[in-house]
Order: structure tokens, then sequence, then C-alpha cells
């Protein structure tokens, strides 16, 4: 693979800020001098588990296409164990699980590495839909039944489904932007996930309206509209890195911002049902791997397919 | 292509003298459960007692424990299954040193206790399920008399409750493919033995320490 220069600047660019960050965490911390701060604890946790999820990232885009595919595979692999967890099911369903993590699963991302996308858009929303009752029903357990049944088909569509199209942006075929599309992938990761951050720096300066309490509790109108603001400056500041001119680049930032907050907001909701904070605790500072992407989930399906649509 | 049995598993494990610490690792990965704190566990001979619902059960907290207390905690578990084949006793006795008991013909000569006593003399803490078998529904069943036995002809041994969430949703009894679900498991203070205090009394006080730990 010839070596992209615009790639490498935008790895260049992140890493730059992760100094930054790490900077700025280190001063807080001095200034707070030895006393144990909670919010500056977490966030020195939180930026070094970015070091290592951003390593990981790069690896992965940097070895081209396989890599971004067997990454995304096991974040839905580990997402969807924390979130089948989270979530009662019975005895019935334990091969009808056997069949969500261990067929299912590879498969959609088979069909991602394939480029396969006839079968790719369907294979979940189609064929699990049909697989995962009837497999249960055959075990023979009625109770509950639609409700277990929707909670994996769920669990299906939020941690692999939605999770599979980064990945899949792959396989889209730009006119004048072949060979180029892990800028695309690393453009959209970085947009919603910088949304997420700066959602969480505005919050924490300037918050004070709670926009969802009983969901939420830490995320404000301040920190929505700063972050969503500023990320889609940052995406549209970074349009000469992606197949869109600048109009483009900045009306696509603000919808996966837009998502990546309803996303957060709704899986936000189903942890709170389950009367816990976290889904995990894989990633230090964060949670689990699900609180980590729960604002991916609904904004790569609409961004895949928003530039399926128009740019391809 | 050869197909891989169990022989052939246990074999490598016992050839290769796999190690220990390497193995808790990966249980520990596999199930989810992090590690036990160091100051949760007694520094003397104690004995675990914990909920039993999966196979997994003695191995999850086989691998849990720090490693200097694995190091000389052994495993109760039932002669009729673990002896039933060549794969199941080198498990059980090579790797993880379990003391096997007779549950189905008890007598004098094959009374379960007194390994149990001999490995506790021996400086050995034990890992029992006091339910006697695995529970079918995922309930905690009443315990059996044994724990009781335990302490009353041994009571400076600190008697550590451990629940264990789960771990039937990982490997269902009767079931053989596992789920990667993320299982749990909550140590609590240990129990301790009043001579004054009635069998049945004792029981029900240990297994409400271990539902305790549910909540």
């Amino acid at each position: 693979m010839q070596l992209d220069r615009e790639l490498l600047w935008m790895i260049c660019g992140i890493v730059a800020l992760l100094a930054l960050s790490s900077a700025i965490t280190f001063l807080l911390k001095r200034r707070s001098g030895g006393g144990e701060n909670k919010v500056i604890a977490n966030l020195d946790a939180r930026v070094k588990a970015w070091w290592v999820m951003v390593a990981v990232f790069a690896i992965a885009i940097a070895t081209g296409g396989i890599g971004s595919v067997i990454l995304f595979g096991l974040v839905s692999f580990f997402a969807l164990r924390e979130f089948i967890t989270l979530t009662p099911t019975r005895a019935a369903d334990h091969r009808t699980l056997f069949w969500v993590f261990f067929i299912v699963t590879p498969l959609q991302y088979y069909l991602v590495a394939t480029h396969w996308y006839g079968l790719f858009a369907i294979l979940i929303p189609v064929y699990a839909f049909i697989l995962v009752p009837t497999r249960s029903a055959i075990a023979g357990d009625s109770a509950q039944f639609l409700e277990r049944t929707a909670k994996i088909q769920w669990a299906l569509m939020v941690c692999v489904y939605c999770v599979s199209h980064v990945p899949a942006l792959l396989m889209l075929e730009i006119p004048g932007y072949e060979g180029q599309n892990g800028k695309l992938l690393l453009f959209f990761v970085l947009v919603v996930q910088i949304s997420d951050v700066l959602q969480y720096v505005w919050g924490k300066l300037l918050g004070r309206h709670k926009i969802a309490p009983d969901i939420s509790p830490n995320k404000t109108v301040e920190g929505f509209v700063g972050g969503v603001l500023s990320a889609t400056g940052i995406g549209t500041a970074l349009w000469w890195a992606t197949p869109f001119n600048p109009w483009q680049a900045a009306l696509l930032s603000l919808t996966v911002t837009l998502m990546g907050f309803f996303g957060g907001l709704v899986m936000s909701a189903i942890k709170r049902d389950r009367g816990v904070k976290d889904y995990g605790s894989m990633i230090e500072g964060h949670g689990g791997v699900m609180d980590r992407i729960d604002s991916i989930c609904f904004a790569a399906p609409v961004f895949f397919h928003l530039v399926r649509y128009y740019f391809t | 292509m050869r197909r891989l049995t169990g022989a052939h598993f246990t074999g490598g494990i016992c050839r290769a003298r796999m190690n220990k610490p390497l193995v808790a690792w990966l249980i520990r990965l596999l199930s989810g459960v992090r590690p036990i704190p160091a100051e949760l566990c007694p520094a003397g001979v104690a004995i675990y007692f914990a909920n039993h619902s999966s196979h997994l059960d003695f191995l999850t907290i086989w691998a849990a424990l720090p490693a200097s207390v694995r190091a000389r905690a052994r495993p109760v578990a039932g002669r009729d299954y673990w002896e039933k084949t060549a794969m199941r006793r080198r498990i059980a006795r090579n790797f993880f040193n379990a003391v096997l008991i007779e549950r189905q013909h008890v007598t004098v000569a094959t009374n379960p206790l007194e390994p149990m006593l001999a490995a506790l003399d021996a400086g050995h803490s034990l890992i029992v399920f006091p339910e006697g078998t695995r529970s079918p529904d995922g309930r905690i069943h009443a315990f059996k008399s044994g724990l009781h036995h335990l302490a009353r002809a041994r009571p400076d041994v600190a008697l550590v409750p451990v629940y264990l969430q789960d771990l039937s949703r990982i490997l269902p009894k009767g079931d053989i493919l596992p789920v990667p679900l993320i299982a749990s498991l909550s140590v609590g203070a240990p129990l301790r033995f009043d001579p004054a205090e009635a069998k049945l009394d004792f029981l029900r006080r240990a297994q409400g320490a271990v539902e305790a730990l549910s909540h």
C-alpha cells in the first residue's frame, strides 16, 4: 500500500491532540495537589485509554481492509457480550445465543470482508430475525417469549449490524477516491468520537441545563450544543481528506454527531432500565466497550447509506 | 484432519506442564471474572463455599483467587463424575489437585469428610459447593450438612461465602457449548462457627450469607 500523505496528517493531528490532552491532565493533576480528585483521576484514566485505543485503531487502519474488519468484528463481539450479559435471557435461549455469537456475528463480518453488500444489508434484519425466535421456540419455553426474542434481536442490531457499517465503509466505490476509503473510516470515527469528547468537555465547563436527567445525568444543553458545533467544525476542516467538499463535510458531520447523540441517549436509557452505570469495565475510565461505541451505533448506518446514496 | 479429542487436549496440558497462572488468566479472560483482592482472603486455611450452577464454578473460583491462595486451594468434587473417564481424572487430580469425595455409596470406609479434613490439616484451603450438586433452575437450594460437619470438626478454619453469577448462562447444566457472557463473583466476610448454634440454623445462616451477596 502506498503511504497516503493525508492519512498520515490525520494520524499526526490525533497524536498531537492526545499529547495536548495528556499535558492538560498532567497540569490539572499538579494544580489539584496530592488530594484525590475523582473527576481528574477519571480524566487521567480516560486519556490513557484513548492512547491505547488510538494505537490499536491506527494499526488496524494501516494494515488496510482486513485489519479494520477484524478490529470492528472484535468490538461487536465484546459489545454483544456486555449487552447480552445485562439482558435477562432464559435457559431456552442458550443455543440461540450460541448461534448469535459464533455464527451470525462472524458471518456478518465475513460479508463485510468479502464486500458482499446484498447479503450484508439483510443478514440480521431478515435471516437472524427469523433464526432467533425459531431456535428459541424449538427449545420450547414460551415464558416472556416476545420479550426475550426482541432483546436478542435488538442486541444483534445494535452491537453487530450497526457497528459493522463502520468497516463496511471500505466497500464503497467512490469515483476518484479509489483505495482511499481508510481515510473515510478514520474521518467518521474521529468526528463521532470527538463529538463525544467535546460534549463532555463543554458540559464540564459550562453545563447547567440537563437534557434528560433521568436517563443520562451528564448530558447538558450547553455540552450538547457546544460539542455538536465544535465537532462539526472539526469535521468540516477535515474535508480535504474525504471525497466531500467543505459544505458536504459540514452537513455529514452535523448528521453523524446528532445520530451519535441519539445513540448515546438510547444506550443510556437501556443502562438505567437495567440499573447499571456502565455496560462493563473493559476500558479503564470509560466503562465497557459498549459505553465507548454507543454513539457509533446509530451514526454508522446513517453515514454509510448517505455516502452510498450520494457519492457512489 | 485429525479429530482433536479431549484426551489429546489434556494430554497436551500434562505433557506441556502448562503453567497455572496462564490457565487461570485464560479462565478469567473467558468468564470475565475479575481477580479477588488479596485482602478479602483470610491469611490462614479457609473453606470457600459457593452456590453451584455450572461446571465452570470451581474453575472460576480457582482462577479468581490470588496466586498465593490458589497454590494451596483444592476444589472438592464428586468422585462419581470426575473418575468416570481418564481425561476427567487427569484434569481433576493432576491439574487442579481436587479432593474427590464419594457422593453415592457413602460408607464408613468412604466417609467424604476424611479426605477433606486431611486436606485442611495439611494446610490446604477448600473450595466447596454445599448444595451438593448443580442447581437446575439457577436458584440457590438448601445446603447439605457437609459444611456443618467440617466447621464443627475444625472450628478455627475461616468460612468464606462466595456468590457466583451468570455462570449457568455461560455453560448450563446439560449443555456442552459455552456462550461467552461476563460472569461475576462476590466474596463476603468470613462466618464464625458457633458451637451452640443448631445445625440447621448454621446451614441457613451460611446459605443466607451467599444469598446476601447476590443483591
